[in-house]
């Protein structure tokens, strides 16, 4: 199910004025700095449907900067984001795209700076709930409802094992996986739900295993 | 896990215990937390619904001065004269209006289920409050039942104006407080169904047409329409009155309606209300010419 607790109704406490526009957008923005492990210093944004048509009068585009500034739904400066991204070296660019999208409220966040760079879709579903459905051109199906673990590496045998067996070294359960590839041989993302937030220590050891390229975790 | 009205008041008629009851114990059993967790959670949104209010009564206004001042105007009113409708009824609509009046001036807020429907749950719960006199626990619960069948509502269907129309929001928020009107003064879990049911008919069809794309024109007043219909409804229901089509089967009504709403009608500031001569004129002086 979409929704799986009664704080995605009743709830967020939020700083006005749409919850899948303003406080949606700001937990899409969150998620993509979360992703990249740290503060970006530019984003080029995309947006469709009615993101494009009413972004401004919603506040989409300071709470897009606000989550890239890692503003939780409520921050009182959050009007202020796009001021305040701007003094701390984050160049934001609104592009109103007008291509066919499956849902109303779609973001495509193109965010890096110097080294890196990420590239995500975020969907906002209603009453501040997001899904993240395309992550570096990988499709997935991330709700936010568990904690994950999103691990970018190489496709070759044993690295799905190598993760597996860290994850049931510490006793972490897996809920949801799926593992995606762009080419046989060639990139692959693991998105590995779980039922508990995974320690830090857990996610260095992660980070060392075989064929493993980048690590990321999403708190729900 | 309860995916339709139907299952929860089975759960509830069942188990003999309230709807809040049944959401309170999937909560904590769905996010492993304890009563009081679960508990204290809820207890941070109720106050900031309060805290909404009590701002709005105050007196706030939005940036573009579309929207703010309704509510101060409304309670004014009250006292000066007896409302026609009742002081109960236009306690609800003026703290309806009042929290989304602070939504729409980007103050903070509870989504109940959304921004834009904000008003409806905490409006009436206030309001109702000063008949009943229920306890700061049955304040809790309050909001509970509503979220149980908010929770049906965004799970079967949508709870966004872009997805589904304003059905799908002041609709859903409307709806969700006649339930948990009906189950504060008393009633039983299929009056709760009841009243729901008949809000979300009486919504059925309603388009997400904002004025220059904000949340402010109509959504303020549609508050005001939620409010009043939940009230309506929690009466109609405790009166023993029932709803001709079951609930899931209304909601299943107000999916497919959504379905067929063209894009200009959810949200997009394109259609409706927004596209009247004065729709079109605000929304020109607001952005200017180029927008």
């Amino acid at each position: 199910m979409k929704y799986n607790s009664v704080f995605d109704i009743i709830g967020p406490v939020m700083v006005g004025p749409s919850s899948s526009h303003t406080a949606g957008a700001a937990r899409i923005g969150k998620a993509a700095r979360n992703l990249f492990g740290k503060q970006p210093k530019w984003a080029k944004i995309h947006l469709y449907e009615s993101f494009a048509k009413t972004y401004k009068g919603h506040g989409t585009d300071f709470a897009l900067a606000g989550g890239l500034l890692g503003f939780e739904t409520d921050h009182p400066q959050m009007s202020k984001a796009l001021e305040i991204a701007k003094e701390k070296g984050l160049e934001i660019e609104f592009v109103e795209d007008s291509a066919a999208v499956d849902h109303p409220n779609t973001a495509r966040l193109i965010i890096g700076d110097d080294m890196d760079q990420l590239e995500l879709i975020g969907i906002s579903i209603g009453g501040g709930k997001v899904e993240i459905t395309e992550l570096n051109g990988f499709e997935l199906r991330l709700s936010g409802n568990h904690p994950a673990i999103l691990i970018m590496h190489n496709d070759r045998y044993g690295a799905i094992a190598s993760v597996t067996k860290i994850l049931a070294k510490h006793e972490v359960n897996i809920g949801h996986m799926e593992v995606n590839r762009k080419d046989v041989g060639k990139e692959a993302l693991m998105v590995i739900e779980v039922d508990q937030n995974v320690e830090d220590t857990i996610l260095n050891e992660l980070k060392e295993a075989d064929h493993i390229n980048q690590i990321a975790k999403i708190v729900s | 896990m309860f995916r339709t009205v139907a299952e929860l008041i089975e759960i509830a008629e069942k188990e003999n215990i309230l709807i809040s009851e049944v959401m309170i114990r999937q909560e904590m059993d769905v996010k492993e937390k304890t009563r009081e967790e679960v508990y204290e959670e809820m207890e941070k949104n109720l106050q900031v619904m309060e805290r909404a209010i009590d701002d709005a009564m105050q007196g706030v206004q939005s940036v573009t001065g579309l929207t703010g001042g309704d509510a101060v105007r409304i309670q004014k009113y009250m006292k000066e004269k007896t409302p026609l409708s009742g002081p109960l009824m236009m306690d609800a609509v003026s703290k309806a209006m009042g929290t989304n009046e602070v939504n729409a001036a980007m103050g903070i807020i509870c989504a109940t289920p959304t921004a834009g429907s904000a008003g409806c749950v905490p409006g009436t719960l206030f309001a109702v409050k000063e008949q009943l006199h229920p306890t700061r626990e049955q304040m809790i619960r309050y909001l509970f039942t509503a979220g149980a069948f908010g929770f049906v509502v965004a799970n079967n269907a949508f709870i966004s104006g872009a997805a589904g129309g304003c059905q799908a929001e002041i609709g859903s928020a409307g709806a969700m407080a006649a339930a948990a009107i009906v189950e504060m003064a008393g009633g039983t879990a299929q009056q709760s169904s009841d009243a729901f049911a008949m809000t979300l008919k009486n919504m059925l069809g309603l388009v997400c047409d904002p004025v220059a794309g904000l949340v402010e024109v109509p959504c303020v007043k549609r508050n005001a329409a939620g409010s009043s219909l939940a009230i309506v409804s929690a009466d109609l229901a405790l009166a023993g009155v029932t709803s001709r089509i079951p609930c899931d089967e209304v909601i299943g009504a107000m999916y497919r309606i959504g379905k067929q709403m063209p894009s200009s009608l959810r949200e997009t500031g394109e259609g409706g209300l927004a596209d009247t001569p004065t729709g079109r004129l605000l929304k020109k002086k607001i952005y200017g010419n180029t927008n």
